[in-house]
Protein backbone atom coordinates (compact mmCIF):
# COMPACT_ATOMS: atom_id res chain seq x y z
CA UNK A 1 0.00 0.00 0.00
CA UNK A 2 2.34 2.50 -1.33
CA UNK A 3 1.41 6.24 -1.72
CA UNK A 4 0.80 6.23 -5.04
CA UNK A 5 -1.90 3.17 -4.97
CA UNK A 6 -4.65 5.15 -5.75
CA UNK A 7 -7.46 5.30 -2.99
CA UNK A 8 -10.40 4.71 -5.23
CA UNK A 9 -10.38 2.58 -8.63
CA UNK A 10 -13.64 1.34 -10.28
CA UNK A 11 -13.10 -0.45 -13.54
CA UNK A 12 -16.07 -1.17 -15.76
CA UNK A 13 -18.24 -0.98 -13.03
CA UNK A 14 -21.95 -1.63 -14.03
CA UNK A 15 -24.87 -2.39 -11.54
CA UNK A 16 -28.82 -3.48 -12.53
CA UNK A 17 -31.46 -3.30 -10.06
CA UNK A 18 -34.86 -5.16 -10.42
CA UNK A 19 -37.77 -2.67 -10.41
CA UNK A 20 -40.54 -3.49 -8.76
CA UNK A 21 -42.29 -3.98 -11.42
CA UNK A 22 -39.68 -6.80 -12.69
CA UNK A 23 -37.90 -4.89 -15.27
CA UNK A 24 -34.36 -4.86 -15.22
CA UNK A 25 -32.61 -1.05 -14.46
CA UNK A 26 -28.85 0.03 -15.20
CA UNK A 27 -28.37 2.91 -12.60
CA UNK A 28 -24.15 2.61 -13.74
CA UNK A 29 -22.67 1.01 -16.63
CA UNK A 30 -18.96 0.71 -17.16
CA UNK A 31 -17.89 3.44 -14.93
CA UNK A 32 -14.07 4.05 -15.24
CA UNK A 33 -12.85 5.88 -12.34
CA UNK A 34 -10.03 6.82 -10.14
CA UNK A 35 -9.22 8.78 -6.96
CA UNK A 36 -6.33 9.06 -5.80
CA UNK A 37 -4.92 9.44 -2.07
CA UNK A 38 -5.66 12.70 -0.56
CA UNK A 39 -7.86 13.93 -3.75
CA UNK A 40 -11.27 15.76 -3.26
CA UNK A 41 -13.09 14.96 -6.48
CA UNK A 42 -16.63 16.14 -6.96
CA UNK A 43 -19.30 14.12 -8.83
CA UNK A 44 -22.13 16.15 -10.64
CA UNK A 45 -24.66 14.91 -13.24
CA UNK A 46 -28.08 15.33 -13.82
CA UNK A 47 -30.55 13.81 -11.46
CA UNK A 48 -31.59 9.80 -10.85
CA UNK A 49 -28.44 9.48 -12.87
CA UNK A 50 -26.93 7.00 -10.42
CA UNK A 51 -24.45 8.98 -8.69
CA UNK A 52 -25.91 7.71 -5.41
CA UNK A 53 -25.20 4.33 -6.82
CA UNK A 54 -21.74 4.84 -7.51
CA UNK A 55 -21.04 5.75 -3.77
CA UNK A 56 -23.19 2.86 -1.87
CA UNK A 57 -20.57 0.74 -4.76
CA UNK A 58 -17.26 2.10 -3.69
CA UNK A 59 -18.99 1.80 0.35
CA UNK A 60 -19.91 -1.88 0.02
CA UNK A 61 -23.00 -1.19 1.17
CA UNK A 62 -24.19 -2.57 -3.23
CA UNK A 63 -21.93 -5.30 -4.83
CA UNK A 64 -21.40 -4.17 -8.66
CA UNK A 65 -23.38 -6.62 -11.25
CA UNK A 66 -20.11 -6.63 -13.11
CA UNK A 67 -16.73 -4.98 -13.02
CA UNK A 68 -14.35 -4.18 -9.99
CA UNK A 69 -14.36 -1.64 -7.11
CA UNK A 70 -10.93 -1.63 -5.36
CA UNK A 71 -10.17 0.39 -2.25
CA UNK A 72 -6.36 0.80 -1.94
CA UNK A 73 -5.32 -1.63 -4.37
CA UNK A 74 -7.86 -4.70 -2.40
CA UNK A 75 -11.33 -5.31 -3.94
CA UNK A 76 -14.40 -3.95 -1.80
CA UNK A 77 -16.07 -7.33 0.22
CA UNK A 78 -18.47 -5.91 2.35
CA UNK A 79 -18.39 -2.59 4.47
CA UNK A 80 -14.73 -1.59 4.53
CA UNK A 81 -13.60 0.02 7.67
CA UNK A 82 -11.61 2.64 6.06
CA UNK A 83 -14.59 4.43 4.39
CA UNK A 84 -17.02 6.83 5.78
CA UNK A 85 -20.50 8.10 4.77
CA UNK A 86 -22.35 10.97 4.92
CA UNK A 87 -25.91 10.63 3.56
CA UNK A 88 -28.49 13.05 1.96
CA UNK A 89 -31.40 12.87 4.62
CA UNK A 90 -30.58 12.97 8.25
CA UNK A 91 -29.19 9.43 9.30
CA UNK A 92 -28.53 10.41 12.98
CA UNK A 93 -30.10 8.55 15.45
CA UNK A 94 -32.88 10.42 16.77
CA UNK A 95 -32.82 8.05 19.95
CA UNK A 96 -29.20 8.93 20.79
CA UNK A 97 -28.01 12.33 22.29
CA UNK A 98 -25.52 14.01 19.90
CA UNK A 99 -22.77 13.22 21.95
CA UNK A 100 -24.09 9.66 21.77
CA UNK A 101 -24.47 9.61 18.33
CA UNK A 102 -21.14 10.86 18.09
CA UNK A 103 -20.07 8.11 20.00
CA UNK A 104 -21.57 5.51 18.06
CA UNK A 105 -19.02 4.80 15.44
CA UNK A 106 -16.10 4.48 18.03
CA UNK A 107 -18.08 2.25 20.32
CA UNK A 108 -19.52 0.18 17.53
CA UNK A 109 -16.12 -0.60 16.28
CA UNK A 110 -15.19 -1.37 20.34
CA UNK A 111 -13.67 1.38 21.41
CA UNK A 112 -13.79 1.48 25.19
CA UNK A 113 -16.50 4.61 26.72
CA UNK A 114 -14.37 6.91 27.80
CA UNK A 115 -12.13 7.12 25.05
CA UNK A 116 -14.89 7.40 22.94
CA UNK A 117 -16.30 9.80 24.84
CA UNK A 118 -13.20 11.68 24.43
CA UNK A 119 -13.03 11.71 20.82
CA UNK A 120 -16.43 12.18 20.29
CA UNK A 121 -16.03 15.36 22.70
CA UNK A 122 -12.73 16.48 20.67
CA UNK A 123 -15.00 16.33 17.13
CA UNK A 124 -17.94 17.96 18.70
CA UNK A 125 -15.81 21.13 19.88
CA UNK A 126 -14.63 21.34 16.29
CA UNK A 127 -17.77 21.73 14.83
CA UNK A 128 -18.54 23.76 17.01
CA UNK A 129 -21.34 21.55 18.90
CA UNK A 130 -19.66 21.37 22.40
CA UNK A 131 -22.38 23.14 24.35
CA UNK A 132 -25.06 20.64 22.55
CA UNK A 133 -23.88 17.37 23.61
CA UNK A 134 -27.22 16.90 25.63
CA UNK A 135 -29.37 17.41 23.19
CA UNK A 136 -31.39 15.19 20.95
CA UNK A 137 -31.52 15.57 17.31
CA UNK A 138 -35.28 16.82 17.31
CA UNK A 139 -34.09 20.08 18.95
CA UNK A 140 -31.41 21.01 16.86
CA UNK A 141 -31.59 22.83 13.57
CA UNK A 142 -31.09 20.96 9.90
CA UNK A 143 -27.94 22.24 9.56
CA UNK A 144 -26.74 21.31 13.06
CA UNK A 145 -27.78 17.90 12.51
CA UNK A 146 -25.33 18.20 9.76
CA UNK A 147 -22.63 19.16 11.58
CA UNK A 148 -23.61 16.04 13.64
CA UNK A 149 -23.50 13.78 10.78
CA UNK A 150 -20.02 15.32 10.45
CA UNK A 151 -18.96 14.33 13.54
CA UNK A 152 -20.22 11.40 13.49
CA UNK A 153 -18.12 10.50 10.62
CA UNK A 154 -14.80 12.17 10.71
CA UNK A 155 -14.53 10.40 14.33
CA UNK A 156 -13.73 7.03 13.05
CA UNK A 157 -10.78 8.58 11.29
CA UNK A 158 -11.81 7.70 7.80
CA UNK A 159 -9.20 7.21 4.76
CA UNK A 160 -12.00 7.29 2.35
CA UNK A 161 -15.46 10.09 2.53
CA UNK A 162 -18.08 9.91 0.34
CA UNK A 163 -20.83 12.52 0.80
CA UNK A 164 -23.50 12.00 -1.16
CA UNK A 165 -25.52 15.47 -1.80
CA UNK A 166 -24.83 16.19 1.82
CA UNK A 167 -25.68 19.82 2.25
CA UNK A 168 -29.07 20.01 -0.28
CA UNK A 169 -31.41 19.61 2.40
CA UNK A 170 -29.85 23.44 3.60
CA UNK A 171 -30.71 26.90 2.61
CA UNK A 172 -28.24 28.28 0.96
CA UNK A 173 -26.78 30.54 3.57
CA UNK A 174 -26.09 27.35 5.97
CA UNK A 175 -24.57 25.49 2.53
CA UNK A 176 -21.71 27.75 2.17
CA UNK A 177 -20.98 27.77 5.95
CA UNK A 178 -20.67 24.18 5.91
CA UNK A 179 -18.76 23.59 2.84
CA UNK A 180 -16.08 25.94 4.64
CA UNK A 181 -16.01 23.89 7.61
CA UNK A 182 -15.99 20.65 5.50
CA UNK A 183 -12.91 22.26 4.15
CA UNK A 184 -11.17 22.81 6.99
CA UNK A 185 -12.11 19.59 8.49
CA UNK A 186 -11.03 18.03 5.23
CA UNK A 187 -7.69 19.63 5.49
CA UNK A 188 -7.57 19.51 9.82
CA UNK A 189 -8.04 15.76 10.07
CA UNK A 190 -4.71 15.04 8.01
CA UNK A 191 -2.41 16.02 11.07
CA UNK A 192 -1.92 12.35 11.91
CA UNK A 193 -1.53 11.02 8.13
CA UNK A 194 -2.41 12.22 4.49
CA UNK A 195 -5.85 14.35 3.98
CA UNK A 196 -8.74 11.71 3.21
CA UNK A 197 -9.85 11.12 -0.21
CA UNK A 198 -13.13 12.78 -0.70
CA UNK A 199 -16.02 11.89 -3.98
CA UNK A 200 -18.70 14.29 -2.92
CA UNK A 201 -21.65 14.18 -4.90
CA UNK A 202 -23.67 16.87 -5.83
CA UNK A 203 -26.01 18.49 -8.45
CA UNK A 204 -24.87 21.97 -7.61
CA UNK A 205 -22.22 22.81 -9.79
CA UNK A 206 -20.91 26.01 -7.64
CA UNK A 207 -20.37 23.73 -4.90
CA UNK A 208 -18.74 21.28 -6.86
CA UNK A 209 -15.90 23.60 -8.17
CA UNK A 210 -15.62 25.25 -4.78
CA UNK A 211 -14.59 21.98 -3.31
CA UNK A 212 -13.12 19.55 -5.17
CA UNK A 213 -9.49 19.09 -7.21
CA UNK A 214 -11.48 17.39 -10.27
CA UNK A 215 -15.09 17.77 -10.89
CA UNK A 216 -16.54 14.74 -13.05
CA UNK A 217 -19.14 15.11 -14.93
CA UNK A 218 -21.53 12.30 -15.74
CA UNK A 219 -23.69 11.10 -18.52
CA UNK A 220 -27.45 11.11 -18.46
CA UNK A 221 -28.75 7.44 -16.62
CA UNK A 222 -27.40 4.72 -16.69
CA UNK A 223 -24.34 6.96 -15.41
CA UNK A 224 -20.68 6.94 -16.70
CA UNK A 225 -18.18 9.60 -16.96
CA UNK A 226 -18.80 11.62 -19.64
CA UNK A 227 -15.44 14.39 -18.81
CA UNK A 228 -13.32 15.14 -15.94
CA UNK A 229 -12.02 18.54 -15.52
CA UNK A 230 -9.12 19.67 -13.46
CA UNK A 231 -9.47 22.65 -10.55
CA UNK A 232 -6.91 24.44 -10.64
CA UNK A 233 -7.51 27.27 -8.07
CA UNK A 234 -5.36 27.52 -5.18
CA UNK A 235 -6.36 26.27 -1.53
CA UNK A 236 -7.16 27.07 0.82
CA UNK A 237 -10.24 28.53 -0.40
CA UNK A 238 -13.47 29.75 1.18
CA UNK A 239 -16.84 29.18 -0.85
CA UNK A 240 -17.73 33.08 -1.17
CA UNK A 241 -14.45 34.10 -1.99
CA UNK A 242 -13.67 31.74 -4.78
CA UNK A 243 -16.91 31.80 -6.40
CA UNK A 244 -15.57 35.79 -7.48
CA UNK A 245 -12.12 34.98 -9.34
CA UNK A 246 -12.28 34.52 -12.96
CA UNK A 247 -10.41 31.01 -13.26
CA UNK A 248 -14.32 30.09 -11.19
CA UNK A 249 -16.31 31.22 -13.46
CA UNK A 250 -14.57 30.48 -16.91
CA UNK A 251 -14.48 26.86 -15.25
CA UNK A 252 -18.08 27.13 -14.33
CA UNK A 253 -18.97 27.62 -18.22
CA UNK A 254 -16.69 24.74 -19.28
CA UNK A 255 -18.17 22.76 -16.78
CA UNK A 256 -21.58 23.74 -17.92
CA UNK A 257 -21.53 23.22 -21.44
CA UNK A 258 -20.69 19.66 -20.79
CA UNK A 259 -23.22 18.97 -18.14
CA UNK A 260 -25.93 20.98 -19.23
CA UNK A 261 -26.53 18.71 -22.24
CA UNK A 262 -26.67 15.64 -20.22
CA UNK A 263 -29.30 17.61 -17.84
CA UNK A 264 -31.14 18.44 -21.32
CA UNK A 265 -30.90 14.77 -22.57
CA UNK A 266 -32.40 13.74 -18.68
CA UNK A 267 -35.34 16.39 -19.00
CA UNK A 268 -36.43 15.20 -22.77
CA UNK A 269 -36.94 11.81 -21.77
CA UNK A 270 -38.63 12.66 -18.24
CA UNK A 271 -40.93 14.66 -20.74
CA UNK A 272 -40.91 11.66 -23.54
CA UNK A 273 -42.14 9.36 -20.37
CA UNK A 274 -44.74 11.88 -19.28
CA UNK A 275 -46.34 12.44 -22.74
CA UNK B 1 -46.95 37.34 42.62
CA UNK B 2 -48.60 38.66 38.78
CA UNK B 3 -44.94 40.53 37.84
CA UNK B 4 -43.27 36.88 38.00
CA UNK B 5 -45.90 35.24 35.89
CA UNK B 6 -45.78 37.90 33.11
CA UNK B 7 -41.83 37.93 32.80
CA UNK B 8 -42.01 34.41 32.42
CA UNK B 9 -44.74 34.44 29.82
CA UNK B 10 -42.95 37.12 28.07
CA UNK B 11 -39.72 35.13 27.56
CA UNK B 12 -41.54 32.07 26.62
CA UNK B 13 -43.45 33.21 24.10
CA UNK B 14 -40.32 34.82 22.17
CA UNK B 15 -38.75 32.37 20.27
CA UNK B 16 -35.49 31.33 20.85
CA UNK B 17 -35.16 33.05 24.44
CA UNK B 18 -36.25 29.47 25.77
CA UNK B 19 -33.19 27.46 24.55
CA UNK B 20 -31.53 28.89 26.97
CA UNK B 21 -32.97 28.43 30.35
CA UNK B 22 -32.07 28.96 33.89
CA UNK B 23 -29.17 31.50 33.10
CA UNK B 24 -29.72 33.32 29.69
CA UNK B 25 -32.89 35.31 29.89
CA UNK B 26 -33.08 37.21 33.03
CA UNK B 27 -30.42 39.50 31.91
CA UNK B 28 -31.40 39.45 28.22
CA UNK B 29 -35.40 39.87 28.70
CA UNK B 30 -34.69 43.06 31.22
CA UNK B 31 -34.30 45.38 28.33
CA UNK B 32 -37.13 43.66 25.99
CA UNK B 33 -39.46 43.90 28.35
CA UNK B 34 -38.96 47.67 28.80
CA UNK B 35 -39.45 48.86 25.47
CA UNK B 36 -42.76 47.92 24.93
CA UNK B 37 -44.16 46.05 28.10
CA UNK B 38 -47.78 46.68 28.21
CA UNK B 39 -48.47 45.57 25.27
CA UNK B 40 -46.42 42.07 25.56
CA UNK B 41 -47.63 41.47 29.24
CA UNK B 42 -51.85 42.49 28.44
CA UNK B 43 -51.46 39.86 25.11
CA UNK B 44 -49.99 37.08 26.75
CA UNK B 45 -52.08 37.43 29.84
CA UNK B 46 -55.26 37.99 28.05
CA UNK B 47 -53.78 34.37 25.76
CA UNK B 48 -53.07 32.76 28.71
CA UNK B 49 -56.52 33.36 30.56
CA UNK B 50 -58.24 32.66 27.66
CA UNK B 51 -56.40 28.72 27.25
CA UNK B 52 -57.20 28.58 31.41
CA UNK B 53 -61.24 29.55 30.67
CA UNK B 54 -61.01 26.99 27.86
CA UNK B 55 -59.83 24.26 29.62
CA UNK B 56 -62.47 24.93 32.72
CA UNK B 57 -65.12 25.27 30.04
CA UNK B 58 -64.11 21.56 28.91
CA UNK B 59 -63.67 20.30 32.33
CA UNK B 60 -67.03 21.38 33.24
CA UNK B 61 -69.29 20.19 30.68
CA UNK B 62 -67.20 16.29 31.09
CA UNK B 63 -68.50 16.53 34.21
CA UNK B 64 -72.21 18.00 33.55
CA UNK B 65 -72.61 15.51 30.86
CA UNK B 66 -71.70 12.58 33.42
CA UNK B 67 -74.13 14.01 36.20
CA UNK B 68 -76.75 14.56 33.24
CA UNK B 69 -76.10 11.07 32.60
CA UNK B 70 -76.14 9.54 36.05
CA UNK B 71 -79.20 11.82 36.50
CA UNK B 72 -81.18 10.82 33.87
CA UNK B 73 -81.00 7.13 34.30
CA UNK B 74 -81.31 7.36 38.31
CA UNK B 75 -84.61 9.32 37.67
CA UNK B 76 -85.87 7.29 34.80
CA UNK B 77 -85.46 4.35 37.70
CA UNK B 78 -86.82 6.17 40.13
CA UNK B 79 -90.32 7.05 38.26
CA UNK B 80 -90.29 3.54 36.77
CA UNK B 81 -89.81 4.69 32.92
CA UNK B 82 -87.23 1.79 32.72
CA UNK B 83 -87.33 -1.33 35.17
CA UNK B 84 -85.14 -0.22 37.96
CA UNK B 85 -84.70 -4.48 38.88
CA UNK B 86 -83.35 -4.93 35.29
CA UNK B 87 -81.80 -1.83 34.64
CA UNK B 88 -80.67 -0.61 37.96
CA UNK B 89 -79.61 2.95 39.00
CA UNK B 90 -76.96 4.81 39.99
CA UNK B 91 -77.70 4.93 43.50
CA UNK B 92 -78.11 1.02 44.40
CA UNK B 93 -74.78 0.45 42.20
CA UNK B 94 -73.17 3.20 44.54
CA UNK B 95 -74.30 1.02 47.46
CA UNK B 96 -73.37 -2.04 46.06
CA UNK B 97 -69.97 -1.10 45.64
CA UNK B 98 -70.10 0.43 49.31
CA UNK B 99 -71.16 -2.90 50.83
CA UNK B 100 -68.22 -4.85 48.74
CA UNK B 101 -66.06 -2.24 50.18
CA UNK B 102 -67.10 -2.49 53.64
CA UNK B 103 -68.41 -5.88 53.99
CA UNK B 104 -66.41 -7.86 51.51
CA UNK B 105 -67.43 -9.98 48.89
CA UNK B 106 -69.17 -13.39 48.84
CA UNK B 107 -65.34 -14.66 47.67
CA UNK B 108 -63.43 -12.54 50.33
CA UNK B 109 -62.38 -8.94 50.29
CA UNK B 110 -63.07 -6.77 47.40
CA UNK B 111 -59.41 -5.91 47.09
CA UNK B 112 -58.64 -9.28 46.68
CA UNK B 113 -60.63 -9.46 43.76
CA UNK B 114 -59.27 -7.15 42.28
CA UNK B 115 -55.66 -8.13 43.13
CA UNK B 116 -56.35 -11.34 41.53
CA UNK B 117 -57.71 -10.07 38.15
CA UNK B 118 -55.07 -7.52 37.93
CA UNK B 119 -52.11 -10.26 38.74
CA UNK B 120 -53.69 -12.75 35.96
CA UNK B 121 -54.15 -9.86 33.47
CA UNK B 122 -50.39 -8.28 34.38
CA UNK B 123 -49.05 -11.82 33.82
CA UNK B 124 -50.28 -12.70 30.91
CA UNK B 125 -49.65 -8.94 29.62
CA UNK B 126 -45.98 -9.43 30.07
CA UNK B 127 -45.89 -13.19 28.84
CA UNK B 128 -47.80 -11.72 25.33
CA UNK B 129 -45.62 -8.57 25.34
CA UNK B 130 -42.57 -10.13 25.29
CA UNK B 131 -43.21 -13.05 23.30
CA UNK B 132 -45.15 -10.54 20.72
CA UNK B 133 -42.09 -8.41 20.48
CA UNK B 134 -39.07 -11.28 20.58
CA UNK B 135 -41.21 -13.23 17.80
CA UNK B 136 -41.96 -9.74 15.96
CA UNK B 137 -38.72 -8.22 16.04
CA UNK B 138 -36.94 -11.67 15.00
CA UNK B 139 -39.91 -11.93 12.12
CA UNK B 140 -38.99 -8.66 11.07
CA UNK B 141 -35.29 -9.11 10.68
CA UNK B 142 -34.73 -12.29 9.20
CA UNK B 143 -36.79 -12.87 6.06
CA UNK B 144 -36.56 -16.80 6.13
CA UNK B 145 -38.45 -17.04 9.74
CA UNK B 146 -40.88 -14.61 8.09
CA UNK B 147 -41.54 -16.42 5.09
CA UNK B 148 -41.86 -19.66 6.72
CA UNK B 149 -43.96 -18.77 9.83
CA UNK B 150 -46.14 -16.20 8.41
CA UNK B 151 -49.25 -18.64 6.90
CA UNK B 152 -48.96 -19.96 10.18
CA UNK B 153 -49.29 -16.78 12.28
CA UNK B 154 -52.40 -14.93 9.88
CA UNK B 155 -54.36 -19.04 10.35
CA UNK B 156 -53.61 -18.40 14.19
CA UNK B 157 -54.59 -14.90 13.96
CA UNK B 158 -57.91 -15.91 12.17
CA UNK B 159 -59.09 -17.83 14.85
CA UNK B 160 -61.50 -16.09 17.11
CA UNK B 161 -58.81 -16.32 19.90
CA UNK B 162 -61.97 -15.28 23.02
CA UNK B 163 -63.28 -19.00 21.90
CA UNK B 164 -59.97 -20.51 23.53
CA UNK B 165 -60.92 -19.47 27.07
CA UNK B 166 -63.09 -22.72 27.81
CA UNK B 167 -60.20 -24.71 26.12
CA UNK B 168 -57.77 -23.08 28.56
CA UNK B 169 -60.32 -23.95 31.51
CA UNK B 170 -59.91 -27.38 30.39
CA UNK B 171 -56.27 -27.09 30.19
CA UNK B 172 -55.10 -25.35 33.17
CA UNK B 173 -58.04 -25.67 35.87
CA UNK B 174 -59.79 -23.12 37.63
CA UNK B 175 -56.70 -21.37 39.19
CA UNK B 176 -55.30 -18.33 37.70
CA UNK B 177 -53.13 -20.18 34.79
CA UNK B 178 -56.29 -20.55 32.66
CA UNK B 179 -57.03 -17.03 33.11
CA UNK B 180 -53.20 -16.04 31.79
CA UNK B 181 -53.39 -18.37 28.68
CA UNK B 182 -56.61 -16.07 27.40
CA UNK B 183 -54.90 -12.83 28.32
CA UNK B 184 -51.65 -13.72 26.45
CA UNK B 185 -53.55 -15.15 23.16
CA UNK B 186 -54.74 -11.97 22.91
CA UNK B 187 -52.05 -9.46 23.48
CA UNK B 188 -49.46 -11.37 21.46
CA UNK B 189 -51.42 -10.74 18.12
CA UNK B 190 -51.42 -7.24 18.34
CA UNK B 191 -48.09 -6.42 19.95
CA UNK B 192 -46.31 -9.30 17.52
CA UNK B 193 -47.97 -7.35 14.28
CA UNK B 194 -46.64 -4.05 15.46
CA UNK B 195 -43.54 -5.27 16.69
CA UNK B 196 -42.89 -6.64 12.80
CA UNK B 197 -44.33 -4.39 11.19
CA UNK B 198 -41.91 -1.74 13.16
CA UNK B 199 -38.93 -4.18 12.72
CA UNK B 200 -39.43 -4.05 8.68
CA UNK B 201 -40.42 0.26 8.14
CA UNK B 202 -36.97 1.10 9.87
CA UNK B 203 -35.47 3.98 8.04
CA UNK B 204 -33.24 2.20 5.41
CA UNK B 205 -30.65 5.29 6.27
CA UNK B 206 -29.76 4.35 9.78
CA UNK B 207 -29.33 1.37 9.07
CA UNK B 208 -27.10 1.72 6.34
CA UNK B 209 -25.37 4.37 8.47
CA UNK B 210 -24.96 2.27 11.45
CA UNK B 211 -23.22 -0.32 9.09
CA UNK B 212 -20.87 2.03 7.77
CA UNK B 213 -20.37 3.52 11.43
CA UNK B 214 -18.88 -0.22 12.14
CA UNK B 215 -21.91 -2.19 13.67
CA UNK B 216 -22.46 -5.41 13.05
CA UNK B 217 -26.05 -7.42 12.06
CA UNK B 218 -26.50 -7.96 15.93
CA UNK B 219 -25.73 -4.06 17.01
CA UNK B 220 -27.86 -3.15 14.25
CA UNK B 221 -30.41 -5.27 15.57
CA UNK B 222 -29.88 -3.75 19.14
CA UNK B 223 -29.58 -0.52 18.50
CA UNK B 224 -30.96 0.32 15.75
CA UNK B 225 -33.86 -1.87 15.15
CA UNK B 226 -35.33 -2.00 18.17
CA UNK B 227 -34.71 1.48 19.62
CA UNK B 228 -36.64 2.60 16.08
CA UNK B 229 -39.57 -0.21 16.75
CA UNK B 230 -40.70 0.76 20.23
CA UNK B 231 -42.85 3.52 18.69
CA UNK B 232 -44.59 1.12 17.06
CA UNK B 233 -44.32 -1.52 20.02
CA UNK B 234 -45.71 1.49 22.70
CA UNK B 235 -49.01 1.99 20.18
CA UNK B 236 -49.62 -2.01 20.45
CA UNK B 237 -49.22 -1.90 24.53
CA UNK B 238 -51.98 0.46 24.87
CA UNK B 239 -54.50 -1.42 23.73
CA UNK B 240 -52.93 -4.84 24.69
CA UNK B 241 -53.19 -3.47 28.16
CA UNK B 242 -56.73 -3.77 27.88
CA UNK B 243 -57.27 -6.76 26.32
CA UNK B 244 -55.26 -8.79 28.69
CA UNK B 245 -57.83 -7.27 31.03
CA UNK B 246 -60.32 -9.21 28.62
CA UNK B 247 -58.80 -12.40 28.77
CA UNK B 248 -58.61 -12.20 32.19
CA UNK B 249 -61.85 -11.59 33.34
CA UNK B 250 -63.60 -13.87 30.97
CA UNK B 251 -61.87 -16.76 32.45
CA UNK B 252 -62.89 -15.21 35.48
CA UNK B 253 -66.55 -15.56 34.19
CA UNK B 254 -65.95 -18.68 32.29
CA UNK B 255 -64.70 -20.03 35.65
CA UNK B 256 -63.29 -19.19 39.16
CA UNK B 257 -62.58 -19.31 42.64
CA UNK B 258 -61.64 -15.45 42.62
CA UNK B 259 -61.77 -12.51 40.23
CA UNK B 260 -63.62 -9.46 39.29
CA UNK B 261 -65.36 -11.58 36.31
CA UNK B 262 -66.49 -14.02 39.18
CA UNK B 263 -68.07 -11.53 40.99
CA UNK B 264 -70.17 -10.57 36.91
CA UNK B 265 -71.00 -13.81 37.14
CA UNK B 266 -72.02 -14.23 40.34
CA UNK B 267 -73.73 -11.24 40.48
CA UNK B 268 -75.52 -12.36 37.06
CA UNK B 269 -76.35 -15.69 38.86
CA UNK B 270 -78.38 -13.78 41.45
CA UNK B 271 -80.36 -11.22 38.69
CA UNK B 272 -78.38 -8.46 40.67
CA UNK B 273 -77.68 -6.18 37.94
CA UNK B 274 -76.32 -3.97 40.52
CA UNK B 275 -73.44 -6.16 41.06
CA UNK B 276 -72.88 -6.41 37.30
CA UNK B 277 -72.59 -2.35 37.32
CA UNK B 278 -70.43 -2.24 40.07
CA UNK B 279 -67.82 -4.47 38.99
CA UNK B 280 -68.01 -2.87 35.59
CA UNK B 281 -67.35 0.25 37.22
CA UNK B 282 -64.73 -1.34 39.19
CA UNK B 283 -62.88 -2.45 35.93
CA UNK B 284 -62.76 0.78 34.33
CA UNK B 285 -61.34 2.86 37.32
CA UNK B 286 -58.62 -0.27 37.47
CA UNK B 287 -57.99 0.08 33.42
CA UNK B 288 -58.10 3.61 33.53
CA UNK B 289 -55.61 3.65 36.41
CA UNK B 290 -52.80 1.58 34.46
CA UNK B 291 -53.54 3.21 31.52
CA UNK B 292 -52.36 6.61 33.51
CA UNK B 293 -49.04 4.46 34.46
CA UNK B 294 -48.55 3.50 31.21
CA UNK B 295 -48.45 7.03 29.19
CA UNK B 296 -46.38 8.17 32.23
CA UNK B 297 -43.96 5.34 31.42
CA UNK B 298 -43.46 6.18 27.56
CA UNK B 299 -42.98 9.29 28.29
CA UNK B 300 -40.04 8.58 30.16
CA UNK B 301 -38.63 6.66 27.49
CA UNK B 302 -39.78 8.89 24.45
CA UNK B 303 -37.97 12.22 25.78
CA UNK B 304 -35.86 12.13 22.28
CA UNK B 305 -39.20 12.25 20.57
CA UNK B 306 -40.55 16.06 19.49
CA UNK B 307 -42.92 16.82 21.62
CA UNK B 308 -45.92 17.26 18.92
CA UNK B 309 -45.02 13.88 17.40
CA UNK B 310 -46.43 11.81 20.43
CA UNK B 311 -49.86 13.55 20.38
CA UNK B 312 -50.72 11.94 17.55
CA UNK B 313 -52.04 8.55 18.68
Amino acid sequence: MSNTTPAIELTGATKRFRTPSGALHTAVRDLDLTVAQGEFVAVVGPTGCGKSTTLTLVSGLEEPTEGEVRVYGEPVRGIDPKVGFVFQQDAVFPWRTVLSNVMAGPRFRGVPAAEARDRARDWLARVGLAAFEDRYPHQLSGGMRKRVALAQTFVNDPAILLMDEPFSALDVQTRALMSDQLLELWAGAGSARNAASVVFVTHDLDEAIALADRVVVMTAGPATVKEIFTVDLPRPRTVEAVRLEPRFVELYREIWASLGEEVRITRERGAGRAA
Amino acid sequence: MPLETESVSASGAEPGAGSVPGTGPAPASGPAAGGKPPAVTTRTEARERAARNRKLGVLGARVAVLVAFLGLWEVCARTDVIDPFNFSQPSRIWDQIWQWTTHGTAQGSLGEQIGYTLYEALTGWVIGVIGGVLLGIALGRVRFLADVLGPYIKVLNAIPRIVLAPIFLIWFGLGPASKVASAVVLVFFPVFFNAFQGAREVDRNLVANARILGADNRRVTLQVVIPAATTWIFTSLHVSFGFALIGAIVGEYIGATKGLGLLVAAAQGTFNAAGVYAAMTILAVVALLTEGLLTFAEKKLFRWKPADAGDGR
